[in-house]
Protein backbone atom coordinates (compact mmCIF):
# COMPACT_ATOMS: atom_id res chain seq x y z
CA UNK A 1 0.00 0.00 0.00
CA UNK A 2 1.29 3.41 -0.96
CA UNK A 3 0.11 6.13 1.33
CA UNK A 4 0.48 9.85 1.86
CA UNK A 5 -0.02 11.87 5.03
CA UNK A 6 -0.87 15.51 4.33
CA UNK A 7 0.90 18.12 6.42
CA UNK A 8 -0.93 21.42 6.96
CA UNK A 9 0.43 24.37 8.93
CA UNK A 10 -0.71 23.44 12.43
CA UNK A 11 -1.04 19.68 11.95
CA UNK A 12 0.47 17.90 14.94
CA UNK A 13 -0.48 14.23 14.66
CA UNK A 14 1.17 13.49 11.33
CA UNK A 15 4.01 11.47 12.87
CA UNK A 16 1.53 9.37 14.86
CA UNK A 17 -0.42 8.64 11.68
CA UNK A 18 2.80 7.89 9.78
CA UNK A 19 3.95 5.48 12.48
CA UNK A 20 0.63 3.61 12.54
CA UNK A 21 0.75 3.21 8.75
CA UNK A 22 4.42 2.17 8.77
CA UNK A 23 3.88 -0.45 11.44
CA UNK A 24 0.83 -1.88 9.69
CA UNK A 25 2.16 -1.85 6.14
CA UNK A 26 5.93 -2.03 6.54
CA UNK A 27 6.17 1.05 4.38
CA UNK A 28 6.53 4.64 5.48
CA UNK A 29 4.00 7.05 3.96
CA UNK A 30 5.03 10.11 2.01
CA UNK A 31 4.57 13.29 4.02
CA UNK A 32 3.01 15.74 1.55
CA UNK A 33 2.96 19.52 2.12
CA UNK A 34 -0.45 21.17 1.75
CA UNK A 35 0.77 23.56 -0.94
CA UNK A 36 1.72 20.70 -3.29
CA UNK A 37 -0.80 20.49 -6.10
CA UNK A 38 -0.35 16.74 -6.59
CA UNK A 39 -0.24 13.50 -4.63
CA UNK A 40 2.71 11.16 -5.25
CA UNK A 41 1.89 8.93 -8.27
CA UNK A 42 0.23 5.66 -7.29
CA UNK A 43 -1.03 6.83 -3.91
CA UNK A 44 -3.64 4.37 -2.56
CA UNK A 45 -4.43 5.98 0.79
CA UNK A 46 -4.44 9.63 1.84
CA UNK A 47 -4.49 10.47 5.55
CA UNK A 48 -5.40 13.91 6.87
CA UNK A 49 -3.95 13.96 10.39
CA UNK A 50 -5.11 15.63 13.57
CA UNK A 51 -3.99 18.99 14.85
CA UNK A 52 -5.08 22.59 14.57
CA UNK A 53 -4.54 23.54 10.94
CA UNK A 54 -4.30 27.31 10.59
CA UNK A 55 -4.97 27.63 14.32
CA UNK A 56 -8.64 26.81 13.67
CA UNK A 57 -9.00 30.27 12.08
CA UNK A 58 -12.42 31.04 10.54
CA UNK A 59 -13.78 27.54 11.33
CA UNK A 60 -11.95 24.32 12.17
CA UNK A 61 -10.52 22.91 8.95
CA UNK A 62 -11.99 25.67 6.78
CA UNK A 63 -8.74 27.13 5.47
CA UNK A 64 -6.99 23.78 5.09
CA UNK A 65 -9.97 22.48 3.09
CA UNK A 66 -9.25 25.13 0.42
CA UNK A 67 -5.52 24.37 0.10
CA UNK A 68 -4.03 23.24 -3.23
CA UNK A 69 -3.51 19.60 -2.17
CA UNK A 70 -7.20 19.24 -1.35
CA UNK A 71 -8.12 19.50 -5.03
CA UNK A 72 -5.85 16.50 -5.62
CA UNK A 73 -7.39 14.71 -2.62
CA UNK A 74 -10.89 15.32 -4.04
CA UNK A 75 -9.83 13.88 -7.41
CA UNK A 76 -8.27 10.90 -5.62
CA UNK A 77 -11.58 10.30 -3.79
CA UNK A 78 -13.54 10.67 -7.05
CA UNK A 79 -11.37 7.94 -8.56
CA UNK A 80 -12.31 5.70 -5.64
CA UNK A 81 -9.03 6.21 -3.74
CA UNK A 82 -9.11 5.87 0.04
CA UNK A 83 -9.10 8.95 2.28
CA UNK A 84 -8.94 8.86 6.09
CA UNK A 85 -9.40 12.04 8.13
CA UNK A 86 -8.70 11.93 11.85
CA UNK A 87 -9.88 14.67 14.22
CA UNK A 88 -8.86 17.91 12.46
CA UNK A 89 -8.65 15.76 9.31
CA UNK A 90 -12.35 14.91 9.77
CA UNK A 91 -13.15 18.61 10.15
CA UNK A 92 -11.21 19.34 6.95
CA UNK A 93 -13.09 16.63 5.01
CA UNK A 94 -16.46 18.07 6.12
CA UNK A 95 -15.36 21.58 5.21
CA UNK A 96 -14.15 20.31 1.82
CA UNK A 97 -17.56 18.74 1.14
CA UNK A 98 -16.06 15.25 0.92
CA UNK A 99 -18.10 14.18 3.95
CA UNK A 100 -21.58 15.26 5.09
CA UNK A 101 -22.20 17.45 8.12
CA UNK A 102 -20.04 19.76 10.16
CA UNK A 103 -18.13 19.58 13.47
CA UNK A 104 -19.28 22.22 15.95
CA UNK A 105 -18.01 23.35 19.33
CA UNK A 106 -18.50 20.66 22.01
CA UNK A 107 -21.85 21.16 23.69
CA UNK A 108 -20.09 21.14 27.09
CA UNK A 109 -17.86 24.04 25.91
CA UNK A 110 -14.93 21.97 27.16
CA UNK A 111 -12.00 20.50 25.37
CA UNK A 112 -12.24 16.76 26.00
CA UNK A 113 -9.09 14.65 26.25
CA UNK A 114 -9.68 11.10 27.45
CA UNK A 115 -10.17 7.49 26.47
CA UNK A 116 -13.55 6.86 24.87
CA UNK A 117 -15.46 3.72 23.97
CA UNK A 118 -16.90 3.48 20.49
CA UNK A 119 -19.25 1.02 18.86
CA UNK A 120 -18.38 -0.16 15.37
CA UNK A 121 -21.51 0.42 13.29
CA UNK A 122 -20.44 -0.79 9.87
CA UNK A 123 -17.69 -3.39 9.54
CA UNK A 124 -17.99 -3.99 5.81
CA UNK A 125 -15.77 -1.18 4.56
CA UNK A 126 -12.05 -1.08 3.62
CA UNK A 127 -11.44 0.85 6.87
CA UNK A 128 -13.48 -1.19 9.35
CA UNK A 129 -13.41 -4.78 8.06
CA UNK A 130 -10.89 -5.69 10.78
CA UNK A 131 -13.63 -5.20 13.35
CA UNK A 132 -16.97 -6.91 13.93
CA UNK A 133 -20.23 -5.01 13.68
CA UNK A 134 -21.28 -3.96 17.18
CA UNK A 135 -17.77 -4.44 18.57
CA UNK A 136 -16.84 -1.99 21.32
CA UNK A 137 -13.38 -0.45 20.97
CA UNK A 138 -11.48 2.10 23.00
CA UNK A 139 -9.76 5.01 21.27
CA UNK A 140 -8.41 8.30 22.58
CA UNK A 141 -10.30 11.53 21.92
CA UNK A 142 -8.81 15.03 22.17
CA UNK A 143 -10.90 17.82 20.69
CA UNK A 144 -12.82 20.99 21.41
CA UNK A 145 -14.98 20.85 18.30
CA UNK A 146 -16.23 17.35 17.69
CA UNK A 147 -19.94 17.94 17.95
CA UNK A 148 -21.19 16.39 14.70
CA UNK A 149 -24.18 18.23 13.29
CA UNK A 150 -26.20 17.76 10.13
CA UNK A 151 -29.75 18.58 9.13
CA UNK A 152 -32.46 15.97 9.63
CA UNK A 153 -32.58 14.94 5.98
CA UNK A 154 -28.82 14.39 5.93
CA UNK A 155 -28.90 12.43 9.18
CA UNK A 156 -31.67 10.24 7.84
CA UNK A 157 -29.74 9.66 4.63
CA UNK A 158 -26.47 8.72 6.31
CA UNK A 159 -28.22 6.47 8.83
CA UNK A 160 -30.22 4.79 6.07
CA UNK A 161 -27.17 4.17 3.91
CA UNK A 162 -25.04 2.76 6.75
CA UNK A 163 -22.63 5.67 6.58
CA UNK A 164 -22.16 5.87 10.34
CA UNK A 165 -18.80 4.23 11.08
CA UNK A 166 -18.51 4.63 14.85
CA UNK A 167 -20.76 5.86 17.66
CA UNK A 168 -19.75 7.04 21.12
CA UNK A 169 -20.84 4.49 23.73
CA UNK A 170 -19.98 3.21 27.20
CA UNK A 171 -17.88 0.14 28.03
CA UNK A 172 -20.94 -2.08 27.64
CA UNK A 173 -21.72 -0.67 24.19
CA UNK A 174 -24.69 1.41 25.30
CA UNK A 175 -25.16 4.43 23.05
CA UNK A 176 -26.77 7.22 25.08
CA UNK A 177 -26.28 10.83 26.10
CA UNK A 178 -24.25 9.83 29.16
CA UNK A 179 -21.69 8.30 26.80
CA UNK A 180 -21.68 11.25 24.40
CA UNK A 181 -18.58 13.40 25.04
CA UNK A 182 -19.41 16.35 22.79
CA UNK A 183 -23.12 16.48 21.96
CA UNK A 184 -22.77 14.88 18.51
CA UNK A 185 -26.06 14.05 16.79
CA UNK A 186 -26.91 10.35 17.15
CA UNK A 187 -23.58 9.94 19.08
CA UNK A 188 -21.80 9.94 15.71
CA UNK A 189 -18.02 9.68 16.11
CA UNK A 190 -17.18 8.85 12.50
CA UNK A 191 -18.87 8.84 9.09
CA UNK A 192 -18.22 7.49 5.61
CA UNK A 193 -19.05 9.14 2.33
CA UNK A 194 -21.67 7.51 0.14
CA UNK A 195 -19.11 5.32 -1.63
CA UNK A 196 -17.38 4.22 1.60
CA UNK A 197 -13.94 5.22 0.34
CA UNK A 198 -13.71 8.30 2.59
CA UNK A 199 -13.84 8.04 6.39
CA UNK A 200 -13.66 10.84 8.93
CA UNK A 201 -13.61 10.30 12.68
CA UNK A 202 -12.91 12.43 15.73
CA UNK A 203 -11.18 9.72 17.83
CA UNK A 204 -7.53 8.78 17.30
CA UNK A 205 -7.02 5.15 16.21
CA UNK A 206 -3.41 5.99 15.34
CA UNK A 207 -2.65 6.46 19.04
CA UNK A 208 -3.90 2.98 19.97
CA UNK A 209 -1.41 0.73 18.21
CA UNK A 210 0.96 -0.08 21.06
CA UNK A 211 0.11 -1.72 24.41
CA UNK A 212 2.70 0.53 26.00
CA UNK A 213 0.48 3.57 25.48
CA UNK A 214 -2.91 2.24 26.45
CA UNK A 215 -4.14 -0.34 23.98
CA UNK A 216 -4.14 -1.67 20.45
CA UNK A 217 -7.75 -1.19 19.36
CA UNK A 218 -6.61 1.09 16.54
CA UNK A 219 -4.48 -1.57 14.90
CA UNK A 220 -7.25 -3.40 12.99
CA UNK A 221 -8.11 -0.19 11.12
CA UNK A 222 -4.58 0.26 9.80
CA UNK A 223 -4.11 -3.49 9.28
CA UNK A 224 -7.25 -3.58 7.11
CA UNK A 225 -6.01 -0.65 5.03
CA UNK A 226 -2.58 -2.25 4.61
CA UNK A 227 -3.89 -5.69 3.69
CA UNK B 1 -10.61 54.82 -7.94
CA UNK B 2 -11.90 53.98 -4.49
CA UNK B 3 -12.69 50.33 -3.82
CA UNK B 4 -16.18 49.12 -3.00
CA UNK B 5 -16.39 48.67 0.76
CA UNK B 6 -18.55 45.91 2.08
CA UNK B 7 -19.41 44.21 5.31
CA UNK B 8 -20.27 40.52 5.46
CA UNK B 9 -22.04 39.25 8.57
CA UNK B 10 -22.10 35.52 9.24
CA UNK B 11 -24.46 34.19 11.89
CA UNK B 12 -25.44 30.74 13.12
CA UNK B 13 -28.76 29.51 11.81
CA UNK B 14 -31.60 29.37 14.31
CA UNK B 15 -31.65 26.15 16.32
CA UNK B 16 -27.93 25.54 15.96
CA UNK B 17 -26.38 25.22 19.41
CA UNK B 18 -24.02 28.13 20.15
CA UNK B 19 -21.91 27.26 23.21
CA UNK B 20 -19.84 30.43 22.81
CA UNK B 21 -22.96 32.60 22.85
CA UNK B 22 -24.13 30.74 25.96
CA UNK B 23 -20.78 31.34 27.70
CA UNK B 24 -20.93 35.05 26.86
CA UNK B 25 -24.50 35.21 28.12
CA UNK B 26 -23.32 33.67 31.39
CA UNK B 27 -20.46 36.16 31.67
CA UNK B 28 -22.86 39.08 31.13
CA UNK B 29 -25.00 37.73 33.97
CA UNK B 30 -21.95 37.53 36.24
CA UNK B 31 -21.24 41.20 35.42
CA UNK B 32 -24.77 41.97 36.60
CA UNK B 33 -25.69 43.26 33.16
CA UNK B 34 -29.35 42.51 33.58
CA UNK B 35 -32.13 41.78 31.17
CA UNK B 36 -30.08 39.83 28.62
CA UNK B 37 -32.12 36.82 27.58
CA UNK B 38 -30.07 35.45 24.69
CA UNK B 39 -26.67 35.89 23.02
CA UNK B 40 -25.69 34.43 19.66
CA UNK B 41 -22.13 34.99 18.47
CA UNK B 42 -21.37 35.66 14.82
CA UNK B 43 -18.58 36.99 12.63
CA UNK B 44 -18.06 40.25 10.76
CA UNK B 45 -15.79 40.65 7.72
CA UNK B 46 -14.96 44.09 6.34
CA UNK B 47 -13.92 43.58 2.76
CA UNK B 48 -12.75 45.91 0.00
CA UNK B 49 -13.24 45.05 -3.65
CA UNK B 50 -11.43 46.82 -6.44
CA UNK B 51 -13.38 48.92 -8.95
CA UNK B 52 -16.73 50.65 -8.49
CA UNK B 53 -19.04 47.92 -9.74
CA UNK B 54 -21.35 47.37 -6.79
CA UNK B 55 -23.38 44.60 -8.45
CA UNK B 56 -20.20 42.86 -9.44
CA UNK B 57 -18.87 43.24 -5.91
CA UNK B 58 -22.04 41.71 -4.51
CA UNK B 59 -21.65 38.74 -6.84
CA UNK B 60 -18.01 38.30 -5.83
CA UNK B 61 -18.94 38.44 -2.15
CA UNK B 62 -21.76 35.93 -2.59
CA UNK B 63 -19.26 33.54 -4.07
CA UNK B 64 -16.82 34.26 -1.24
CA UNK B 65 -19.54 33.49 1.30
CA UNK B 66 -20.70 30.31 -0.39
CA UNK B 67 -17.20 28.97 -0.90
CA UNK B 68 -15.40 30.08 2.24
CA UNK B 69 -16.73 32.72 4.61
CA UNK B 70 -19.82 30.80 5.72
CA UNK B 71 -20.51 27.12 6.19
CA UNK B 72 -24.04 27.17 4.85
CA UNK B 73 -24.90 23.91 6.61
CA UNK B 74 -25.07 25.83 9.89
CA UNK B 75 -24.56 29.52 9.03
CA UNK B 76 -26.39 32.33 7.25
CA UNK B 77 -24.73 35.38 5.76
CA UNK B 78 -25.71 38.90 4.78
CA UNK B 79 -23.80 41.30 2.55
CA UNK B 80 -23.96 45.05 3.10
CA UNK B 81 -22.34 47.34 0.55
CA UNK B 82 -21.47 50.83 1.78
Amino acid sequence: MKSAVILFPGSNREQDAARAIREASGRAPAIVWHADPKLPPGTDLVVLPGGFSYGDYLRCGAIAARSPIMRAVARHAERGGLVLGICNGFQILCEAGLLPGVLMRNASRRFVCKMQHLRVENATTPFTRGYAEGQVVKFAIAHGEGNFEADDATLEAIEGAGQVAFRYCDAAGRVDQAANPNGAEHNIAGVFNRRFNVLGLMPHPENLIDPLVGGIDGRPLFAALAA
Amino acid sequence: MRPVKARVVVTLKGGVLDPQGKAIEGALKSLSIDGVTAVRQGKVFDIEIEGDDRDGARKTLSEACERLLANTIVENYTIEIA
